[in-house]
């Protein structure tokens, strides 16, 4: 039995779909139910390849005497 | 509008005031030894017009509702690692999915990471492809540790 929208359900009883996608940044795998031709369960996984980069850089200290 | 990416400016700033404390570290003064900041992840619809320019703090403008596991606010994200050095590279990155269940949503394409021991400040905007939960789990996997992967790389 699963949870769907419309109650717990036999996934005998369902119509399941899956499918995925890759890219540069993620993975993804989904899983569809559908009921009589209705969507009642969707689930996806989603795994980051990367995160963010913050860059610091230093700033010269000049010299003042030419100025 | 759409939601942008990034390390959030202002975290950039707060890190170096010692506005964070990220992992079991030990070198934060006034603050109790070894206990780090509590972080969170929260979800945000498509429509969302966060980005790292504007982006400070949490809100709940554009979070998707609450839904099954999902309260306002998201969850707290496993911080078991101090951060790390990579070559010239520091890095931050959690040890544990975020995994909410009985969830519904309908385009949702962005994790904000944020700091809820210092008044919810932004660290991080995370954007992935359009996803739509139904009555399902939602299943967030952080990348691997590593210079070029890690979720927070400070180059």
């Amino acid at each position: 039995m699963i949870e769907t929208l419309i109650g717990p359900m036999d996934e005998a009883d369902l119509e399941k779909v899956e499918g995925g996608i890759d890219n540069e940044n993620e993975h993804t795998t989904w899983v569809e139910y559908y009921y009589e031709g209705e969507l009642v369960r969707r689930d996806a996984h989603v795994t980051l390849k990367h995160g963010m980069v913050a860059g610091a850089i230093a700033g010269d200290i000049g010299d003042w005497y030419g100025q | 509008m759409a939601n942008s990416s990034g390390i959030v400016n202002s975290f950039k700033i707060e890190l170096m005031q010692a506005l964070h404390s990220l992992g079991p570290g030990t070198n934060s003064p006034a603050r109790t030894v070894s206990v780090p900041d509590v972080v969170k992840g929260a979800l945000y619809l498509t429509s969302g017009s966060l980005s790292p320019s504007t982006t400070t703090v949490y809100s709940a403008t554009s979070e998707v509702a609450n839904s099954g596991s999902y309260t306002a606010g998201g969850s707290t994200i496993t911080q078991a690692n101090v951060p790390t050095l990579f070559s010239s590279t520091g890095t931050w990155n959690p040890t544990a999915n975020l995994v909410w269940t009985t969830f519904t949503a309908t385009a949702f394409d962005t994790l904000l990471v944020y700091n809820s021991s210092q008044g919810n400040r932004a660290i991080e905007l995370c954007n992935f492809g359009s996803q739509t939960i139904v009555a399902g789990t939602f299943t967030l996997t952080m990348p691997a540790a590593g210079a070029a992967t890690s979720l927070i790389q400070l180059t």
